[in-house]
Order: C-alpha cells, then sequence, then structure tokens
C-alpha cells in the first residue's frame, strides 16, 4: 500500500484553506474528468485520485486524521485495529455521494480504504443514479473467423460472455453490448461494453470494405489463346473461362464471391482478380525458332 | 408515436434531482432534442447518457451552457478524428498487404 500524499495530488500547500482546495480540485478535475478525457485510462485514474484527495481534504474530520497520520498511516492502521478490538466503532461514512457513472469500490485506493474505510464523498445532489462505467475490449479475430457468424465466449472483467460475431465484422469496428459495462451507482443502470474488432489477415486475399482482391497468374499460351482456369475463392474453387487475347493486368469481376455484408445475410461483396500473364522461361530451341517465326509474321 | 417510448422531462428531472429549467437551456442550445406529445415535453432515451455527461459537466465541473456546447462539439471531433484514424489504418493494412501477394 502506498502512501498517497493528498496534498501533492490536489498540487495544494499543507496549510491550503476550503476556499483553496475546492478550486484546486476544480481546476484539476476540469482537467482530468473522464467526460473530457475519453478513453483515457491515464486520466481516469488520476481523476480518481483528485476525488480522493478532495474527498478527504475538504471534510475537517477526515482531514484531521489524514494531518494527523498521513505519513505514517500504518500506525493509523494499528490504532485503529486495536479501537476495532476496542469494539469502537470504526470510520464508516455515510454522506452523500458524487457519483460520475463509472466509479468502483476498487477504484478508491486501498490506502483511502485503510484510512476511512471504503468509498464515501460529498455531493451537491445527493443520491442520483448513474449508469455504470463504460468497458472497452479489444478481440484479435483472423479474417476467415469473421467469413461466417459464429459464436464466442468473451471473458471480461471476470464475467463470461457469450457473444455472436456476425459475418463481415470489419478491422477496428467497434459493437456495444448493452448492459455488460460496469454495475451502475445507486441502482442505476449497468454500463455498455465495447468490443473493437482488430482482424489480421493471413489470406492471399485484400479486402477492402465487402470487396476481396487477389491475382492469379495465367500462363501466356493461355492468355494468347483462350482456355480454362481454376482459381480459388475464399469459400473454394472456380472455374473461370479466359478470354483468348487477355491483356496482362486484366480485372475481372466475381459477383457475390466477395466478403459477407455485414448483418445483411445472404449478401456478399466481390471478387476482383487481376491476371498476371507469365512469360515463359527456359524456352527450348524449337520453341524459340516458333516464337521468331511468329514474330516474323507481325 | 407511443408516449411509452419517451421519458417525460419532469420525471427525469426528478430522478437526477436537476432543474427543469436546466433542460429547457440545453434543448435551446440545439444540444438535446425535446419531444412534445400533447404539449408535455419528453426527451428519447438514446440522449440520456449525453445529458448524463451534460449533467456531469454542469453540476460537478461548474461548467456553464457555452462550456458545455464547445466540449459537445469538441468530443464530437475527437469521435470523427479517431474513426477516420481507424478507416486509415485500415487502409494502411490494405497497402501492406500489397508486398504479400
Amino acid at each position: 500500500m502506498e502512501f498517497i500524499d493528498y496534498y501533492k495530488v490536489l498540487e495544494i500547500e499543507k496549510n491550503a484553506s476550503i476556499d483553496d482546495i475546492k478550486k484546486a480540485y476544480r481546476k484539476l478535475a476540469r482537467k482530468y474528468h473522464p467526460d473530457l478525457n475519453p478513453n483515457d485510462e491515464s486520466a481516469k485514474r488520476k481523476f480518481q485520485q483528485i476525488n480522493e484527495a478532495n474527498e478527504v481534504l475538504s471534510d475537517p474530520e477526515k482531514r484531521k486524521k489524514y494531518d494527523q497520520y498521513g505519513k505514517d498511516w500504518q500506525h493509523a492502521e494499528e490504532f485503529e485495529k486495536a479501537r476495532q478490538q476496542r469494539g469502537q466503532q470504526t470510520y464508516q461514512e455515510s454522506t452523500g455521494q458524487t457519483n460520475y457513472g463509472f466509479e468502483q469500490d476498487d477504484d478508491f485506493s486501498e490506502y483511502f480504504a485503510s484510512m476511512f474505510g471504503g468509498k464515501s464523498g460529498s455531493g451537491s445532489r445527493g443520491q442520483v443514479k448513474f449508469r455504470g462505467q463504460d468497458f472497452n475490449a479489444e478481440l484479435k479475430l483472423n479474417l476467415l473467423d469473421v467469413y461466417k457468424t459464429h459464436q464466442q465466449t468473451l471473458t471480461v472483467n471476470g464475467k463470461n460472455i457469450r457473444l455472436t460475431i456476425p459475418a463481415g465484422v470489419e478491422h477496428g469496428q467497434t459493437i456495444k453490448i448493452a448492459g455488460y459495462g460496469g454495475p451502475g451507482a445507486n441502482g442505476g443502470p449497468n454500463g455498455d461494453l465495447y468490443i473493437t474488432f482488430s482482424i489480421s489477415n493471413n489470406t492471399k486475399f485484400k479486402r477492402e470494405g465487402n470487396n476481396l482482391y487477389t491475382s492469379v497468374d495465367v500462363d501466356l499460351y493461355t492468355a494468347v489463346l483462350g482456355g480454362e482456369l481454376t482459381v480459388e475463392t475464399i469459400d473454394g474453387k472456380v472455374k473461370l473461362t479466359v478470354a483468348p487475347e487477355t491483356q496482362n493486368g486484366t480485372k475481372i469481376k466475381l459477383k457475390n464471391k466477395g466478403f459477407p455484408i455485414y448483418k445483411q445475410e445472404g449478401q456478399f461483396g466481390d471478387l476482383y482478380i487481376t491476371y498476371n500473364v507469365k512469360i515463359p522461361t527456359n524456352l527450348s530451341e524449337k520453341q524459340k525458332e516458333l516464337f521468331k517465326e511468329l514474330s516474323k509474321t507481325n | 408515436m407511443k408516449t411509452t417510448d419517451l421519458i417525460p422531462v419532469q420525471q427525469f428531472c426528478e430522478h437526477y434531482n436537476v432543474e427543469i429549467s436546466f433542460i429547457d437551456t440545453l434543448n435551446e442550445f440545439g444540444l438535446i432534442e425535446i419531444i412534445h406529445v400533447e404539449t408535455k415535453p419528453f426527451i428519447q432515451p438514446e440522449q440520456l447518457k449525453d445529458i448524463e455527461k451534460m449533467i456531469r459537466l454542469h453540476y460537478d465541473l461548474q461548467i456553464n451552457i457555452e462550456g458545455i456546447e464547445a466540449i459537445s462539439h469538441l468530443l464530437h471531433r475527437v469521435n470523427q478524428l479517431q474513426e477516420e484514424i481507424a478507416t486509415l489504418k485500415n487502409k494502411t493494412q490494405f497497402f501492406d498487404q500489397d508486398d504479400d501477394l
């Protein structure tokens, strides 16, 4: 348990007046309030410390105790234990609470709990119901994982959540699972869980939105004379007819052979295939002669 | 429109212990939308999260309505930029894969 200098947290002197404390708290709270620093964990932690410091220092009784035992808080704990053994009343706070919709008991430092027996606070609006904290999580998947709708069990803050991941989810996309965030304060509803998908692609297909892109090699003879070609799509092989005199870099579109469209069952993007015409190598003498003859016909 | 889908402003204010004038002012500044059904004012449940945030900014941080308006605008911009970053990251990933083909 680390000693926390509440005066340092609020950037004030030891002899600061109640007014100074209030001003310092307001200034820092405006700087670090989670509503003003979305998704910033360090700001959230700092804000919790500021709150904690304000709660102690703005209450003359708590401040007195903190000033008395602050630096030697271990003795304060021993003192508290001795008091408890004697059956005396411990410090249990029952004042109104200031809630920010994200606080949990364990957000307060152990130090605070050891000194004052848990969370407490002072609020100008009394007991107000607030939503719980929203949680953010990242789920790493492969591209093939999101080709089909599937179910996955996640553990978020010790809770198992069975999640249906719809086909077609995109990299960086965030989905909201209502009510799976932190518990609400004073009977308020739970926060929401936001899951951001991080999708890695180790296939030979490039994905852009719902469309897939790939390239296939076509031998020179098939490109010149035309023929059939078997190519792999993301869900199996298909046979293509290559038109005679196909140029290198020719692009063809296979309709509905792309990626599933998010939350539109049975709908797919397209697959774009670029032909990469391969010039033959290691030609035999006869082949070279035939090519020479062919070149003369031009 | 079904009134059961809406939250009466009066009930909201009693629950959150805030003045009705505060909600009216948010509405005047265009920060929220109040819907009137048979002259009674209501708010939409989707706005709850934003209104709660504005209550915290106003009552806990003593930020006036003009400040809340500016903050809302900036937070909206932050969200837009974060989404843009995610889209650009996706595109970068797309071009990074180019070498593998």
